[in-house]
């Protein structure tokens, strides 16, 4: 007899309950990938990207890779609603709009997002994204995510 | 009878771009076309690029990866072989979900070049082109090859 594997919805429960998202970042391909990780302090998320070769896209500077450094702070903008909201569906990403402020080094670099507004369709969240120094940010991005309410979900 | 020309510089960084950047060759992405000011890229589909496992759809921030990375080689290829490419921003509305399995390609195309920004237009497909998976604008800050060579870099 097999196990029914958990769905994502299940990894977000197990998740919130053991107040470790990790739990559920693990269960994400491509955050595995870009070497995503994150941990809470309250209701702040700080998600951590880990430097490698293969996130390298001007060996020259040396810098990050735009797309990556886009992509974490898309990924940690939809970790930190996941955190904040009492949905258990995956918010949908609609827009993103992501400014690059500085040269993002070959280092770990962090980032944190911030749920400006909570609608009950749509949510807005800013990113933002630092290295050695949080008050020099590397890049921000604010972000609009099509939400499910909680009330509205199967098995709610 | 053929004659051999040698390449410019912008032709021969075109042909080593996706070689020159080491995420893109990690992802296997491909060149399709490059030529003045206009670009279009491949990203092969993989299950390490997956956002959703439960659609095996891939996440969204691969997708903005694709698209700036098509950015970078249409203004590389824009006249007056700009260097030193940067993206300024970069905004992408998602219109639908990519198809699982799938490659994904992105063309881009650079509608304006001032003496120092290139503005964009960026879309990613899968096999028909008018079936858009996202829709991207992107500004870049640049130095021009010729202007860097005369020492004219500064504004």
């Amino acid at each position: 007899m097999s196990a029914v594997p958990p769905t994502l919805a299940d990894m977000v429960r197990t998740a919130r309950e053991a107040g470790d998202i990790n739990r559920f970042i693990g269960a994400i391909p491509y955050a595995r990938f870009l070497g995503i990780s994150a941990s809470a302090e309250g209701g702040v998320l700080t998600a951590r990207l880990a430097s490698s070769d293969k996130i390298i896209g001007n060996p020259a500077l040396p810098a990050i890779h735009g797309g990556v450094v886009g992509a974490f702070l898309e990924t940690t903008a939809i970790l930190q609603l996941l955190w904040t909201l009492d949905s258990i569906r995956i918010p949908k990403t609609i827009t993103i709009t992501i400014d690059y402020l500085r040269t993002a080094g070959p280092h770990e670099t962090f980032a944190r997002a911030e749920v400006t507004k909570l609608g009950s369709r749509v949510a807005n969240v800013r990113a933002y994204a630092w290295q050695a120094d949080v008050a020099k940010p590397v890049s921000g991005a604010n972000a609009n995510f099509l939400i499910t309410p909680a009330h509205e979900e199967p098995n709610g | 009878m053929t004659t051999t020309k040698r390449p410019t510089i912008a032709e021969e960084l075109i042909r080593q771009y996706v070689g020159i950047i080491p995420h893109v060759a990690e992802l296997g992405m491909e060149t399709m076309h490059a030529a003045r000011g206009m670009a279009i890229m491949k990203l092969p589909y993989q299950e390490r690029l997956v956002g959703n496992p439960e659609t095996g759809v891939i996440h969204g921030g691969a997708v903005t990866t694709l698209i700036d990375t098509v950015c970078g080689l249409a203004v590389i290829t824009a006249p007056d072989e700009p260097s030193r490419v940067a993206t300024l921003d970069l905004r992408i509305d998602y219109l639908r979900p990519a198809t699982p399995l799938r490659d994904l390609y992105a063309r881009a195309e650079v509608y304006k070049l001032t003496r120092h920004v290139a503005f964009l237009r960026a879309e990613a497909y899968e096999d028909d082109p008018r079936d858009l998976v996202a829709a991207a604008t992107g500004t870049f800050m640049f130095v021009r090859r010729n202007a860097a060579r005369k020492g004219l870099s500064k504004p």
